[in-house]
């Protein structure tokens, strides 16, 4: 009886242990319970964890994946292809920043290299007390009224740059 | 006597500028000198440079006061405002401003007048007159009328949305959809926005109308979610429909079932595309699909759909309640009806304007807008978004019409106009758009992923001199291939402009070097 060769293996870097806290896991788990059964329910659910936890933490993507019945590349595949959805933890605040041409007539480029001088980071940055994450934005629908920045969910128009630092100031004063 | 009725918007753009600490103060300062008041919070009349646009209901009508800041309050009740009196900052009866008089507004007839929120302003501004009328009609007629309107897309691909109908009517299916696409990405855009937060039970009404055409049982607006004071707007008013029968298993009584709901997109220029908008519907990456199958035959979940932009939905009511003959009535040639223009960027007089087909670009720059809000000579406008073409003062007597604006290589898209002076670096722009394409490509086809790319690196070759009449040729080569290689209009249009700077402002590429160091 010829003797099988051994069976070779492909060794699978084993997963890493999750990184999410119990509340944010229970989180995840609660937008999946809740909004499983919504037909096309991967974008509602990204959001609403994106809501609860102010990112999409890389950890979530299994339990995501699960709960829809989605491979992970699927998830992840959605999680980065989207500019909304975020991976790392954000600042306080969210500063998002019209790049788009109504803006750019009326000063935008020049705020924005104020704006990234002034808080010290570029796009997708945190500024180092945690107050406040800066991303780009490709229009508010404000662009009468440009320049235009939304800090959280406040829209603000014709900022100056001393409008801005005022918007700053309020926003690392406040939690 | 009885309390005086001020407005103050709650329209995002309006608050943009101080319309909330408006309101506040206003309140305030009435509560200080015990003046009885009732505050409406309306939508945005559209004359944006005067927001916060306060208003005061007079025997005479509404009189307008604006810009009014928080700190103008205190002067403005001094000055009498509550009885319309004198102010620096008045400017009559609203109604009677030219800038407003001189509209034609239909679709956006009752933006700015009415409470958004409240179901009884709509009803008695003529709302649900175009579902009533609906109703009693059977789905062909339904499509009959839209189609005779004339209407076409006004999410800028300008197709008639008549055809759109009668396709998804004609295929049968346990289930069809209704998908509003609300992701208004182009920049100088803000018409479905300002619809949205103003009435957006005329878009809700004019889905069910859809819905009642097509047999239809589902819509989604796909809502971009960058507007969250739209998002809040559509939730309550959609709140308020199933409440009151307008939406559910029985619309009104008559055994017809509709319901919405919005979802929300999340940062994707591409899903204003209309397959890459169903694609995340259904929860995938926004890349776009081939057509056919057209989603009217197979799109949403693989069912036959209607998917218009917001402006054609809502202009659907008014067109069943007045007839179509009203509605094609307006307009020039092939472009029947009106076209809500927003009037934007380095402008003085932004604002929207709706009109027929038919006005110039001047007469829009220089009557409406008086000019460029920095007082320097205008040098270029984009007018259609990020995809529309830069043109020069000498296509300034284009009138605003699909075809005009196909003949000289532009288009006229969402109805966007994007003013700039003559501090404006046309090349920059051009790298700009190339730049947009690439962060905003969906990746599926390869002239726009790697072309856009490649794009801003001939740019900067051509801007830097090196072998610039090598690098030209080869930019003009990239934009053929991205004109007739792309899937969609994302890749499809880039070059309008590129191309378009490249042609009318050549100067601008070929600047000495220390001069553009110097600009930078």
């Amino acid at each position: 009886m010829p003797t099988n060769p051994p069976r070779r293996v492909i060794a699978i870097k084993p997963e890493r242990p999750s990184t999410l806290d119990a509340p944010q896991r229970a989180a995840i788990e609660g937008v999946c319970a809740r909004l499983q059964a919504t037909p096309g329910a991967l974008l509602p659910v990204l959001h609403a964890v994106q809501d609860a936890l102010g990112f999409v933490p890389k950890d979530a993507v299994p339990l995501v994946a699960h709960a829809l019945n989605l491979s992970l590349a699927e998830v992840h595949g959605v999680l980065s292809f989207y500019h909304w959805f975020r991976s790392r933890e954000p600042g306080r605040h969210l500063m998002h920043l019209c790049r788009a041409e109504a803006c750019q007539s009326v000063g935008a480029v020049q705020l924005e290299a104020y704006a990234k001088r002034n808080l010290g980071i570029g796009f997708h940055d945190t500024t180092a007390d945690g107050a406040i994450t800066l991303e780009p934005v490709y229009c508010l629908g404000n662009c009468a009224l440009g320049p235009s920045l939304m800090i959280d969910d406040e829209l603000h128009g014709r900022v100056t740059t001393r409008r801005f630092d005022e918007l700053v100031a309020r926003a690392k004063a406040s939690p | 006597m009885s309390a005086v009725r001020i407005y103050v918007p709650c329209d995002a753009a309006a608050l943009s500028v101080g319309a909330g600490e408006t309101a506040a103060a206003i309140l305030a300062e009435a509560a200080r000198r015990h003046v009885e008041v009732e505050l409406k919070r309306n939508g945005s009349r559209g004359l944006l440079w005067l927001e916060p646009l306060v208003e005061v209901a007079t025997d005479r009508g509404r009189v307008a006061y604006g810009p009014v800041h928080a700190a103008d309050v205190p002067g403005l009740f001094d000055a009498g405002f509550t009885d319309g009196g004198a102010h620096a900052l008045a400017h009559g009866l609203t109604a009677e401003i030219p800038y407003l008089r001189s509209q034609e507004r239909l679709t956006f007839a009752r933006v700015g007048l009415i409470d958004p929120q409240s179901l009884d302003d709509y009803r008695e501004y003529g709302g649900f007159r175009g579902l009533g009328a609906a109703l009693s009609m059977p789905p062909a007629a339904i499509v009959e009328c839209l189609t005779e309107s004339g209407l076409r897309g006004r999410g800028g691909a300008a197709f008639p949305a008549g055809i759109k109908w009668k396709t998804v009517l004609a295929t049968p299916a346990a289930q069809k959809y209704i998908v509003c696409n609300a992701d208004e990405g182009d920049s100088g855009t803000y018409s479905d926005r300002m619809l949205m937060e103003g009435d957006p039970f005329v878009l809700i009404e004019g889905m069910i109308i859809a819905g009642l055409a097509t047999g239809a049982t589902r819509g989604y607006i796909y809502l971009r979610c960058e507007y969250p004071h739209a998002r809040r707007a559509l939730q309550a008013a959609i709140a308020t429909c199933q409440a009151s029968g307008y939406l559910g298993a029985d619309i009104l009584g008559s055994g017809r079932a509709f319901d919405l709901e919005v979802r929300l997109g999340a940062g994707a220029y591409i899903c204003g595309e209309e397959t890459s908008l169903l694609e995340s519907l259904e929860g995938r990456r926004g890349q776009v699909r081939f057509k056919p199958p057209l989603p009217a035959v197979a799109g949403l979940f693989g069912q036959p759909t209607v998917i218009n932009n917001v402006i054609t939905l809502a202009s659907v009511p008014i067109i069943l309640d007045r007839g179509a003959a009203h509605y094609r009535g307006f307009g020039m040639g092939r472009s029947r009806g009106t076209l809500p223009i927003q009037l934007t960027g380095n402008i003085r007089q932004g604002g929207l304007i709706e009109k027929a087909f038919g006005l110039t670009l001047r007469e829009l720059i220089y009557d409406y807008g008086g000019g460029t809000l920095s007082g320097r000579p205008v040098r270029a406008v984009q007018v259609g978004g990020p995809l529309g073409a830069y043109l020069p003062e000498s296509q300034f007597d284009t009138p605003l019409d699909y075809e005009a604006f196909a003949q000289i290589k532009g288009m006229l898209g969402h109805g966007g106009i994007v003013v700039f002076d003559d501090s404006v670096d046309m090349a920059a722009q051009a790298r700009y758009a190339m730049e947009f394409c690439a962060i905003e490509s969906c990746g599926k086809c390869t002239p726009c992923r790697i072309g856009s790319t490649r794009g801003v690196e001939v740019i900067d070759r051509l801007l830097a001199g090196e072998q610039a009449a090598k690098q030209e040729a080869l930019l003009r080569d990239l934009c053929e291939t991205l004109t007739h290689g792309s899937l969609c209009a994302l890749g499809g249009l880039t070059p309008y402009p590129v191309l378009s700077a490249l042609d009318h402002f050549a100067e601008d590429f070929h600047k000495p070097l220390p001069a553009r160091a110097r600009a930078e």
